[in-house]
C-alpha cells in the first residue's frame, strides 16, 4: 500500500517555543486516521505543516513527505503542485473558509479550472460550470444551480460547511484533511455531514486525516486515532483499541470524560 | 486558537515603536518647552523693531528679521505656543462633540442612529479647511479663538464617527450584557466598560488630529484668516514671507521647518501611543 | 415555588417573521431545567426574555407571581440578585480591560450588596476552583476554562436562586468541559440551573426535566429521563439519534 503522508519526528518551533515534538505517523493510500487533540495540542499545525502552509515566524524540521515529495524546506514553488492533488483542505469555520466576496459558484469553479488545467482537461466555461453543479449535488446540496449563484452570507453554515467540501473535492485529492470541520455546527447538521464525508471519502477511496476534540465524533469516521498532548504524540492505535483501553493517562482521562457525557444519555436505556 | 498569533508577535517591532515614541516627545516636547517660554521670555520684543529689514540669520538674530525689522526667532518661538494651543483647544473641542454625538449615535435606535451616521458622513466629506473657513467667515472675525473653534468643529465629526463605531463594537460584546444583568446602569455601563475600551484608539486617533489642527490653522493663517503679528502663527510668518522668498528664503524656510518638526513629532508620539492602545501589551506576569 | 413563569409569550423581530410561538414554561426552584435548540430555535430569544432583556411582543413573564416590569426599578432590582447568567463565549464575556476582581464584584456595586467585598470575591473564588490571586490579573492571562469560571464567580456572588447558562461549555475543550460540568453539578446544589444549549448530552448530564424547541415552538417538555427514553415528536428522534455516540 502506497504511503501518502509521511511524517517522521516533526518538530514546529516559534520563538524557541516548542510548539510540536517529535511527531511521527503515517497515512496510506484510502486510510483513515483520526488526530485527537486538544487546543494547544499542535494539532491543527500539523495539518498546516503537512501541506507546508505554516504561518510565517514558525520554524519547521523533520520530515513530511507527501506523496512521495519533501515538504519541509521545500520552496514555496514546488509544493504548489501538490496542493489540492495530493492534499485538499477542509477547516473548521465555514464562514472564513469561503471568499466572502466572491459567489460560490465562482469559488468551486475555481478550484476545479485550477485542476483541470493540471489534468489537460477542458477549460472552458460550461464544462467547468457543469463540473460545479455536478459537485454541489454530491455534496447534497438541493437546488445546485441556485446555490451556485449565491453569495456564503446568504446561505447557512451547514451550506458553506458542504460548499467547502465541494471545493476540496474539486481537488480530487489523494488525502483529505479535516480540522474540526463539524464543530461549528449544530448537531443534526453535523450528523449530516460526517455521513456526507463518510460516503465520499469511501466511494472516491480518498485518505483521510480527521483532526477533532471530539472522540465519539471522531470514532465515527476513523479507523485509527493518534492522540496529542502540549505537541507530542501521547498514544495511537486502532479505535477500538484506544477507546476500549487507553493507555496513556491523558487518553484515559479524555477516554473518561467523553463516556461520561455518553453515559447521560443513558439514563433511562 | 490564539496561542500562534501571540507566541509570534515580534518583541523587534515594539522595540522600534518605543524609539519613535522617545524621538516623537522629545521634538513635542521641546515645543512645549519653547512655547511656556514665550510666556516669560523672548530673545527681544517680538512686535518691535529690533534690527534692519530682512536682514541675514545672525548670532544676535538667530533666523534673521522680517520685513518689519522684528526679529524672526522670537516669531517663530510665539508660534510654537499659538500651534499648541491651536492643538490642544481643537481637539478638546473635537472631542467633546465628537464623542458625546459618537455615544449617542452608538445608543440610539436604528432610526436615528442611520440619520446620525449619514449626517456625519456629509460633514466629514467637507474638506476640513473649506469647514472651517466657512466658520471663520460667518463669525465675527478672523481670531484665534474662531480659528479653534472652527477647527474643532470640522475635527468633531471624525471624532464621532470613530467613537460611534468603536462604542458600537463594545456594546455588542457578551459582557455590555453580563454589566446588565448584574444590576448595572446605562450610565454605569458607559463609564466602567464602553469609555475604558475605547479611549486608547480615540487618544491615538486624537493626537493625530492634533497634528491636522495644527496644519489647519497655519492654512487659515496663510490665506489671512488668522492674528496678526506678533501674536502670528507660523502660517501667517509663510504669507507674509511670500514676497521676499527669493531675496530672503529664511523667512520662509525657518516657519517652515519649525511647523513641520511639530507635525512630524507629534505624528511620531501618536505612532508610539498605539502600543499603548493595544491591549495584549499589557504586562504579564 | 416558581421563580420565572412564561404565559403564552411570543416574541417578533421584525413584522414579518416570529422567533417564538406561544411560549408556556414554569422555573422552579430546586429543579434543573434545560432548554435545548439548534440555532434558529429562538433558543437564544426567549433567554433573554427570561433574563429581562426584552420584552414580549405578547403574553407575559412573571416573577415570583408578579408580572417583570422592566422599569420598575425596585423590582428589577430584586429580580437580577435573583435572577443571573453566564454566557458561551469566555472571550467576549470578560472585559478585557478590567481587573478580574472588579469584573467579578460589579453585580455587588450595581446590586447595592452591602458586605465586605474582598470576602465575597475570595468566596466565590473559591467555590468555583480558582486561586484567590486572581482578583489582580487580567483575562487575557487566563484559558478559555479558567474564563468561564470567572464568569461563574461573577454570576454566582449575587446569591442568585436561579442562574441561566447559554451553550456555557461549547467553546471548550473536553477535559475542560467535563470539569466544568462537574462545577455547575456541584453548585446547583444551592441554585437552580437553566441550561441552553443544543448538547443534549450536557443537558442530560445536569437537568431533571427539558424542554425541546424547533423554530420557536416546543416541540417536547417534560422530564429528562422519560424523554430519552421514549422521545415523542419527530425532531426530538432526530436529534437524539444525531449525537455521535461513543464505541461500546
Amino acid at each position: 500500500m502506497t504511503t501518502l503522508l509521511d511524517i517522521r519526528e516533526l518538530n514546529i518551533e516559534a520563538n524557541g517555543k516548542k510548539l510540536v515534538s517529535d511527531l511521527s505517523f503515517t497515512i496510506a493510500a484510502g486510510e483513515r486516521l483520526g488526530l485527537i487533540g486538544e487546543s494547544g495540542s499542535g494539532k491543527s499545525l500539523t495539518a498546516l505543516a503537512a501541506i507546508g502552509l505554516l504561518p510565517e515566524g514558525l520554524q519547521a524540521s523533520g520530515s513530511v513527505i507527501l506523496d512521495n515529495r519533501q515538504v519541509i524546506g521545500a520552496r514555496d514553488r514546488d509544493l504548489v503542485p501538490l496542493r489540492g492533488t495530493a492534499a485538499a483542505v477542509i477547516f473548521q469555520e465555514p464562514l472564513t473558509a469561503l471568499d466572502p466576496l466572491m459567489k460560490i459558484g465562482q469559488q468551486v469553479g475555481n478550484a476545479v479550472k485550477r485542476r483541470a488545467k493540471r489534468d489537460g482537461g477542458p477549460t472552458d466555461k460550461a464544462s467547468i460550470q457543469r463540473e460545479v453543479l455536478a459537485l454541489l449535488d454530491q455534496v447534497a446540496l438541493p437546488d445546485p444551480y441556485r446555490i451556485s449563484a449565491a453569495w456564503p452570507h446568504e446561505i447557512s453554515g451547514g451550506q458553506r460547511q458542504r460548499a467547502a467540501i465541494a471545493m476540496a473535492l474539486a481537488c480530487k485529492p489523494k488525502l483529505l484533511i479535516a480540522d474540526e470541520p463539524t464543530t461549528a455546527l449544530d448537531v443534526t447538521t453535523q450528523a449530516e455531514i460526517l455521513a456526507l464525508l463518510g460516503k465520499l471519502v469511501r466511494e472516491r477511496d480518498m485518505a483521510l486525516l480527521f483532526i477533532s476534540h471530539d472522540l465519539p465524533v471522531v470514532a465515527g469516521a476513523v479507523e485509527r486515532v493518534v492522540v496529542m498532548q502540549h505537541g507530542r504524540v501521547v498514544e495511537t492505535g486502532a479505535v477500538s483499541t484506544v477507546f476500549d483501553q487507553p493507555e496513556h493517562a491523558y487518553t484515559q482521562s479524555l477516554v473518561a470524560a467523553a463516556r461520561a457525557f455518553d453515559d447521560a444519555l443513558e439514563i433511562a436505556r | 486558537m490564539t496561542d500562534t498569533a501571540t507566541v509570534i508577535a515580534s518583541p523587534e517591532g515594539r522595540k522600534r515603536r518605543s524609539w519613535t515614541f522617545m524621538i516623537g516627545a522629545v521634538i513635542v516636547g521641546l515645543h512645549i518647552v519653547i512655547g511656556l517660554l514665550t510666556l516669560i521670555w523672548t530673545p527681544f520684543d517680538p512686535a518691535a523693531m529690533s534690527g534692519g529689514r530682512l536682514e541675514a540669520a545672525s548670532l544676535t538674530h538667530l533666523a534673521g528679521t522680517d520685513r518689519l525689522g522684528r526679529d524672526l526667532f522670537s516669531l517663530i518661538m510665539i508660534g510654537s505656543r499659538i500651534a499648541l494651543i491651536v492643538g490642544t483647544g481643537a481637539i478638546i473641542i473635537g472631542g467633546l462633540i465628537g464623542m458625546t454625538i459618537g455615544l449617542l449615535a452608538a445608543f440610539a435606535s436604528k432610526t436615528l442612529d442611520d440619520v446620525l451616521a449619514a449626517g456625519l458622513d456629509i460633514l466629514i466629506a467637507f474638506p476640513t479647511l473649506l469647514l472651517a473657513m466657512l466658520i471663520v467667515a460667518s463669525s465675527d472675525g478672523a481670531s484665534l479663538w474662531t480659528a479653534i473653534v472652527a477647527i474643532g468643529i470640522a475635527n468633531s465629526a471624525i471624532v464621532a464617527r470613530l467613537t460611534r463605531i468603536l462604542a458600537k463594537r463594545v456594546l455588542s460584546m457578551d459582557y455590555i450584557t453580563a454589566s446588565r444583568i448584574s444590576g448595572t446602569s446605562w450610565l454605569g455601563v458607559v463609564t466602567i466598560h464602553v469609555l475604558p475600551n475605547i479611549w486608547p484608539t480615540l487618544l491615538v486617533n486624537l493626537a493625530l488630529q492634533f497634528g491636522l489642527a495644527v496644519i489647519a490653522e497655519a492654512s487659515l493663517s496663510y490665506l489671512g484668516l488668522g492674528t496678526p503679528p506678533p501674536n502670528a502663527s507660523w502660517g501667517r510668518l509663510l504669507q507674509e514671507a511670500q514676497g521676499t522668498v527669493y531675496s530672503a528664503p529664511l523667512g520662509a524656510i525657518a516657519p517652515g521647518i519649525a511647523l513641520v518638526s511639530l507635525v512630524i513629532g507629534i505624528n511620531l508620539l501618536a505612532d508610539g501611543l498605539r502600543d499603548i492602545a493595544d491591549p495584549t501589551r499589557r504586562s504579564r506576569r | 415555588m416558581s421563580l420565572i413563569e412564561v404565559r403564552n409569550v411570543s416574541f417578533s423581530y421584525t413584522r414579518q417573521s416570529r422567533t417564538l410561538h406561544d411560549i408556556n414554561l414554569t422555573l422552579r426552584k430546586g429543579c434543573n431545567l434545560g432548554i435545548v435548540g439548534e440555532s434558529g430555535s429562538g433558543k437564544t430569544t426567549l433567554l433573554r426574555l427570561l433574563l429581562g432583556l426584552n420584552k414580549p411582543t405578547s403574553g407575559e413573564v412573571r416573577f415570583e407571581g408578579s408580572p417583570l416590569d422592566l422599569g420598575n426599578r425596585q423590582m428589577m432590582r430584586g429580580f437580577r440578585r435573583g435572577v443571573q447568567a453566564v454566557f458561551q463565549d469566555p472571550y467576549s464575556s470578560l472585559d478585557p480591560r478590567q481587573r478580574v476582581f472588579d469584573i467579578i464584584a460589579e453585580p455587588l456595586r450595581s446590586l447595592g450588596i452591602d458586605g465586605d467585598k474582598n470576602e465575597a470575591v475570595t468566596q466565590v473564588l473559591k467555590a468555583v476552583g480558582l486561586s484567590s490571586d486572581a482578583t489582580e490579573r487580567y483575562p487575557h492571562e487566563f484559558s478559555g476554562g479558567q474564563r468561564q469560571r470567572i464568569a461563574i464567580a461573577r454570576a454566582i456572588i449575587s446569591r442568585p436562586d436561579i442562574i441561566l447558562a447559554d451553550e456555557v461549555v461549547s467553546a471548550l475543550d473536553l477535559s475542560t468541559r467535563i470539569r466544568i460540568v462537574e462545577l455547575l453539578k456541584e453548585l446547583s446544589a444551592t441554585m437552580t440551573f437553566v441550561l441552553v444549549s443544543h448538547d443534549l448530552s450536557l443537558v442530560s448530564s445536569l437537568c431533571e426535566e427539558m424542554i425541546i424547541l424547533e423554530r420557536g415552538h416546543i416541540v417536547e417538555a417534560g422530564k429528562t429521563h422519560e424523554i430519552l427514553a421514549n422521545p415523542g415528536h419527530s425532531y426530538t428522534q432526530k436529534l437524539l439519534g444525531s449525537i455521535p455516540r461513543m464505541p461500546r
